[in-house]
């Protein structure tokens, strides 16, 4: 069974319908990523599956007893707030020093565990909030374009570590995510959204949806194409440039 | 003991400090330093409102001050910016709370008591208030600490814990509530915001946990209030302004001394 359904699900924000109609479902242990261009939804598709928004209209269905790690956009610590990355790790609950050292080595980022939050350089900060969420042994691990900030092989480093988490933990993990190359090829299931689900399925089958190239571009699928299948270099090539000069 | 003004005053503003300090460390996190100052202006209002009904200051205090807190936080910021909001309420509610008190016929009222505050006219009961209002703002701070500092952190990581985080900020707004209703007599409804934010602001530069802010907090305001005091006994000056001076030097001598030890480190 799914660990957390959506049925027809229209949220609102202010008078703004950011979301109508979506269904969605999530498996144990299933890598789904979801991507879409900006304000289409996506987190709030997420903060209204963790509770965080009501929706309007349609159901959410949590599992009995769902244990949920998340990771937000971007946590802003105000500068006269104090905390060392102990202290973070034991909020809202007391942890031990052994489940915290785990969860550090988990994430990559142990010996650190005295610094001051605010000290942390973008990408250990974010395997902080990652081993903060993974310290309750989450069903789903929940992560919103946690690779903000971070550079190319730093956010190939950090999903490859969310895949491996995965195979640790045996959680489902739901991204969102506007790096489409590298996110994709971890992904069991994408979901293109844009106020609604314009496509869903297999990375594969997502990349060459009509729905999906009309949002995205030939550009961006063609940058995707290059990624995986190196022989189509040229063609992608003469292609963009092809567009350059057309949009001119 | 208690027959003393002195030691009545003393016991009110340590009364004060101690529930004041830790509430305004979250003050200083969430950035609500505007927040309180709106509701300890419209303390003023419910000063006119126990006079005009003849019931207790403290009640009347109370009551204007969680309606306010409750109005600000619900309204939207769709047209006009927060603090935009606050300053409008703010500054209209004290001037409102004034005009009405000075309509009011057959009433003298010493004004300057309720704006600055009036420590050394400190009764038995007004003590009986202040501590019980104080150890009762303690009491909520402590039980709820971990839920309200995650969801200071942020409200969609606590609403993933399991936590309301629209509770957690209800339960705060209840408590600067009675804090703005114990600490009138002490400081009045103008310098509050001092009690609340200063000592936190002050005691940052020492503090590597949430936890350790508070308690240091907790000593500067307590030692700010005794020492203001004692300051305002020998130079015959007004003893809220005192405390506040006192903590301001406070908040001085921290941040001078956190510029040196850079400096030293760099």
């Amino acid at each position: 069974m799914s660990l957390i359904t959506a049925t027809g699900l229209t949220v609102k924000v202010g008078d703004v319908t950011a979301l109508s109609g979506v269904n969605f479902a999530i498996r144990q242990g299933e890598i789904v990523t979801i991507v879409g261009p900006n304000g289409s939804g996506k987190s709030t598709l997420l903060r209204a599956l963790i509770g965080a928004v009501p929706p309007a209209q349609g159901l959410v269905e949590r599992a009995p007893k769902l244990k949920i790690g998340y990771v937000p956009q971007k946590l802003a610590i105000d500068a006269t707030l104090p905390l060392t990355v102990r202290r973070f790790l034991n909020l809202p609950h007391r942890r031990t020093d052994a489940e915290i050292d785990q969860a550090l080595r988990d994430t990559g980022v142990s010996g650190q565990v005295d610094r001051q939050m605010s000290t942390l350089s973008g990408g250990q900060f974010q395997r902080v909030m990652l081993a903060r969420a993974v310290m309750d042994r989450p069903d789903l691990l929940i992560l919103d374009e946690a690779t903000q900030g971070l550079d190319q092989p730093g956010s190939a480093a950090f999903y490859q570590m969310i895949a491996d988490l995965r195979d640790k933990l045996g959680c489902a993990v739901l991204m969102v995510s506007h790096e489409l190359h590298v996110v994709m090829s971890a992904s069991d299931r994408v979901i293109c959204l844009n106020g609604h689900v314009c496509c869903e399925g297999a990375p594969d089958v997502v990349v060459s949806a009509p729905e999906y190239r009309a949002l995205f571009g030939t550009g961006t699928g063609g940058a995707l194409a290059l990624y995986r299948h190196e022989h189509s270099h040229s063609h992608d090539h003469d292609h963009s440039h092809h567009d350059h000069e057309a949009a001119q | 003991m208690l027959d003393d003004f002195l030691v009545r005053a003393a016991l009110a503003g340590v009364g004060v400090a101690i529930a004041a300090a830790p509430l305004g460390c979250f003050v200083v996190w969430r950035r609500m330093a505007y927040f309180g100052e709106a509701t300890a202006h419209a303390a003023i209002l419910g000063i006119a409102m126990s006079l005009a009904f003849s019931m207790s200051i403290f009640v009347g205090t109370l009551a204007a001050a969680l309606v306010m807190a409750l109005v600000i936080s619900g309204l939207s910021q769709r047209t006009y910016a927060m603090d935009t909001l606050l300053g409008v309420v703010a500054h209209s509610s004290l001037a409102v709370g004034l005009v009405a008190v000075s309509l009011m016929d057959g009433v003298r009222v010493d004004l300057m008591s309720y704006l600055f505050g009036d420590i050394l006219a400190v009764s038995r009961g007004d003590l009986a208030v202040i501590w019980m209002g104080s150890l009762a703002v303690c009491g909520l701070v402590a039980w709820r600490w971990s839920a309200l500092l995650t969801a200071t952190l942020n409200p969609d990581l606590a609403t993933a814990a399991g936590i309301d985080a629209r509770r957690e900020q209800l339960i705060f707004t209840l408590a600067l509530a009675v804090t703005v209703a114990v600490a009138i007599k002490v400081v009045g409804v103008l310098l509050i915001t001092a009690m609340l934010v200063i000592p936190g602001a002050a005691a940052r530069p020492f503090s590597r946990t949430p936890e350790v802010m508070a308690a240091i907090a907790m000593v500067i305001g307590t030692v700010a209030a005794l020492g203001g005091l004692r300051l305002s006994f020998i130079y015959d000056t007004p003893t809220g302004p005192t405390i506040v001076c006192v903590l301001a030097a406070a908040f001085a001598l921290a941040n001078l001394r956190a510029l040196f030890a850079a400096k030293r480190q760099s």
